[in-house]
């Protein structure tokens, strides 16, 4: 067996953990803790972007690991919270298929992700190539838990918890994204909240409720 | 002479630089309607005449460019950017820009004095759409690419259409709107294909490019057939005829004559263009198609307009059987020169493009006399008009004209056209194609039919609006038209006369047209400026002056005889009460009364409706309503799949954000999976 490097080690724990906690969010049904643990994710990829930075010299990757803290585990949570204390939302109603169904088609997904990744990682040459598979299973895990759920927060916190997949990917793959690209993606997550927010209130307005099936009557009828 | 036949290429396209300036005049006169929208002085009093002055400039640069017989070209910096806009008068658009602008001439004065304020639309607004509506047409008839074609042509059918809707309020007249918008559309994109196949793999646009590509036999008749679907579906070829009995009602009058008059006639243009010119030399038996259809669009045509009660729907009908005769002349110039009979096919198309010169001057005539007759009455039901001629004489008078003129009867215009077609129809026997030359001059019948039953339809349109007695109290309020509106009748009665008395110096002019197109032109066997002889072979010809002359003569001495034979013991008496002296106005033939040996004889082409007056009832009223088979046979079917398939389309629609999400989900795992099979 080949001695893998510390930080390499490291770095492959935190892609293992991102994993984790993205089966986490899957599974988790209280919209509070929803949220910390997507601070928690954004916490490790914000410590994986330090890692790679210090590891690679590149310095455009520590301002990517500021903005990471900073948005994705102080700015974001803090307005989620808010949010969910106004709205008074706390639990998500049963999801469209139990939690165990759920948990098998992402092991299913997981699978799937890393057999794509294959031929990706091969070509790659980062430090962190095996993690592709890892940031492709977190961008369509997260996907399945948008599809899973009915109330809005919990929706949004799935396009969220893709975002964070994406800049894993990207990072694994390339060693970031250019940093005007990487600014601009943090301030439309940003602004998402924030637009989302305010649909949240006129969503509640008319239905009395955040539950996302209400929507159906919107359809046009025949 | 010698210029006609070997066109020169001018060096500097002065006519067509004054022709897009006239275009732009009439862009700038329709904005300018936006000043002040509600004003009627502003638009009526001066922007429409002005217009009007336009379209006659048009008319003459158009006339000079026709006799001259030369091609220009013009290159404007605009449009795409690797497609500029190109323009080209040759004879084929000067002599429909000299349609356009000379009845559009008499169309805007009408207008000028038509539009009122409170009619749906504002005056102002109107005078924009109008006026961009003649700019686009003439923007048709002078593109040389596909681009400008098209844009030009969609412009067209978007003016077209808010003019129809100018009465939006009212949701039959949105209808009728919708139904025309939609067959334009389908024609549209039946040319957007047809340009497609032309441009034969050079993927150049310009028309310059699709004459001179190579294409398959295969590819032409595929360009020909969707040139002949699109061009059909606007000009109102049967069965792509609906909108027209929809629309014209719909429309404001000057709209109406505008649209049938000349916006029909560019279809006919484009199909020229298509078939005659870009195509290169025609197949021969590409021809039937449009001959089939044309023959049967004349019957059907005119048997519809048999049997109409409502004045604008009985107009319509008979432009449908007038392209009906055109797309007839087009088949047959086809044939004629796809088989090598040049001279022939000279004179078939010779016939085509006077019906059309004549169509445009008589149907605006009677689409703008219907128009008057609506303003004084407000009614637009046959079964509650008549008697106008005391109350309208200018308007009853003028239309008089147009009505002799579309019956066929010589010295006006009508005869000459169609005089001609059948003279062309006689020749078909000289094809060298078996069973054809037996069919067509059989098929002949058919146009003759359409004549003579054209002529009976005038007869009840004249006789049921003017002649008779009122046939509600009303009808003694109805007052004559106005003087801007007597010029512009005037002119296109006198338009009517004019083509009917001079024909042999209008087929000279048309004679670079043929030089163009099929490479011939009609021989003159006579001399005499006043007589019309276009065929050597045989002695026939037609003389209207001589013929004018002897009718007047004729009608004088009867006059002058009545006169000498019964000095001092004339009386005057009411008409036709046979002496018994109290005539009622519901003794008199109804419309519907009229049409019933038509509609008894042709009952499998309608699906009709009666309503019959019980016994008791003091008024009694007899109604029916006349629909046309093809809604239920054709449309119906077609637009039931369509909404069939609709509806299994929308199963996909749930409404539900996770079903959407789910399609995303699923679309790119599909598109992963196959980038990892790859």
């Amino acid at each position: 067996m080949t001695h893998l490097p510390l930080y390499q080690q490291l770095l492959d724990s935190c892609a293992a953990l991102l994993l984790l906690l993205s089966f986490a969010m899957l599974s988790q049904r209280r919209v509070v803790a929803l949220v910390n643990l997507y601070a928690v994710q954004g916490a490790v990829l914000a410590a994986t972007t330090l890692l790679l930075a210090w590891r690679t010299g590149q310095d455009h990757l520590y301002v990517s690991a500021a903005l990471t803290l900073a948005l994705k585990v102080m700015l974001l949570p803090w307005l989620l919270h808010r949010l969910i204390r106004r709205l008074q939302v706390h639990r998500d109603t049963e999801p469209l298929l139990n939690v165990s169904g759920i948990m098998l088609v992402g092991l299913v997904i997981v699978v799937f992700a890393f057999s794509l990744a294959q031929p990706i990682t091969r070509l790659a040459s980062t430090a962190t190539r095996s993690a592709i598979g890892i940031a492709l299973a977190v961008v369509l895990l997260a996907f399945l838990m948008m599809i899973t759920r009915r109330k809005a927060v919990s929706q949004v916190m799935g396009f969220l918890s893709m975002e964070n997949g994406v800049l894993f990917g990207a990072m694994s793959a390339s060693y970031g994204m250019p940093m005007i690209v990487e600014l601009g993606i943090a301030l439309d997550v940003l602004v998402a909240v924030l637009v989302l927010g305010v649909f949240f209130f006129q969503i509640r307005e008319q239905f009395d409720s955040l539950d996302l099936h209400h929507l159906e009557s919107l359809k046009e009828h025949q | 002479m010698h210029r006609l036949l070997h066109p020169v290429a001018a060096s500097f396209p002065m006519l067509l630089i004054g022709c897009v300036g006239l275009l732009l005049g009439w862009t700038v006169i329709g904005l300018a309607g936006l000043v002040r929208p509600r004003s009627v002085v502003l638009a009526g009093r001066l922007l429409f005449p002005l217009g009007a002055l336009l379209g006659l400039a048009l008319a003459l640069l158009a006339g000079a460019s026709l006799l001259g017989g030369g091609i220009e070209r013009l290159i404007l910096p605009i449009g795409l950017p690797s497609l500029p806009m190109h323009l080209r008068l040759d004879p084929l658009s000067s002599i429909f820009l000299l349609l356009l602008g000379a009845s559009s001439f008499g169309i805007s004065l009408f207008a000028g004095g038509y539009f009122r304020v409170g009619e749906g639309t504002a005056p102002g607004l109107l005078c924009l759409q109008y006026h961009l509506f003649l700019a686009a047409m003439g923007l048709v008839l002078i593109a040389d690419d596909a681009y400008s074609f098209l844009v030009a042509w969609e412009v067209m059918a978007l003016a077209s259409y808010f003019l129809v809707t100018t009465q939006h309020r009212i949701a039959e007249i949105r209808r009728a709107g919708f139904i025309y918008l939609l067959m334009a559309h389908v024609g549209a994109i039946c040319l957007l294909l047809c340009f497609g196949v032309l441009q034969g793999g050079s993927w150049h646009f310009t028309f310059h490019a699709m004459r001179s590509a190579h294409l398959s036999l295969g590819w032409a008749t595929v360009a020909f057939a969707l040139a002949l679907l699109g061009f059909g579906a606007k000009a109102g070829l049967v069965p792509l005829h609906v909108w027209l009995p929809e629309a014209h009602p719909a429309a404001p009058s000057p709209v109406s004559a505008l649209m049938s008059g000349v916006m029909l006639k560019t279809a006919v243009y484009g199909m020229l263009r298509v078939g005659l010119d870009l195509l290169g030399r025609p197949v021969w038996w590409w021809g039937l198609a449009p001959l089939i259809l044309g023959l049967f669009t004349i019957v059907y045509g005119v048997l519809f307009a048999a049997v109409q009660t409502d004045m604008k729907r009985l107009l319509a009908y008979s432009s449908v059987e007038n392209i009906g005769m055109v797309f007839t002349g087009i088949g047959l110039t086809i044939v004629f020169a796809g088989s090598g009979l040049k001279v022939f096919a000279a004179l078939a198309l010779l016939a085509t493009l006077y019906h059309c010169l004549n169509h445009a001057f008589m149907k605006s005539l009677l689409f703008l006399g219907t128009g008057s007759v609506l303003h004084a009455t407000g009614e637009r039901n046959l079964g509650r008009l008549g008697g106008l001629i005391h109350r309208m004489p200018w308007v009853a008078w003028l239309t008089l004209i147009g009505t002799l003129a579309i019956a066929g009867l010589p010295p006006l215009n009508g005869f000459v056209s169609e005089w001609l077609l059948l003279q062309s129809f006689l020749f078909t026997g000289h094809l060298p194609h078996a069973f054809v030359n037996l069919l067509i001059p059989m098929a002949m019948a058919l146009v003759v039919l359409g004549a003579a039953l054209a002529g009976y339809v005038m007869v009840k349109f004249y006789g049921v609006i003017f002649l008779g007695q009122p046939r509600e109290a009303a009808l003694a309020r109805a007052h004559d038209c106005g003087w801007l509106e007597r010029i512009g009748l005037t002119w296109l009665a006198v338009g009517c006369v004019a083509l009917g008395l001079f024909p042999l110096q209008v087929i000279r002019a048309l004679g670079a047209v043929t030089h163009q197109l099929v490479g011939a032109v009609v021989p003159q066997s006579s001399s005499h400026w006043w007589l019309l002889a276009p065929v050597p072979e045989r002695s026939v010809s037609y003389a209207p002056l001589v013929f004018l002359t002897a009718t007047l003569a004729v009608v004088l001495m009867t006059v002058l005889a009545v006169r000498l034979a019964y000095r001092q013991r004339e009386r005057r008496g009411p008409a036709w009460d046979c002496g018994a002296g109290n005539l009622t106005a519901r003794m008199q033939d109804t419309a519907e009364g009229f049409g019933q040996p038509i509609r008894h004889l042709f009952q499998p082409f309608f699906q009709i409706e009666r309503e019959l007056p019980e016994p008791t009832d003091r008024a009694p009223r007899y109604r029916v309503v006349v629909r046309e088979r093809i809604w239920r046979l054709m449309y119906e079917p077609i637009s039931g799949a369509v909404e069939g398939l609709a509806n299994i389309a929308a199963r996909l629609q749930q409404g539900r954000i996770s079903v959407y999400l789910l399609y995303s989900f699923l679309t790119l795992l599909v598109l992963l999976a196959v980038a990892l099979i790859r």
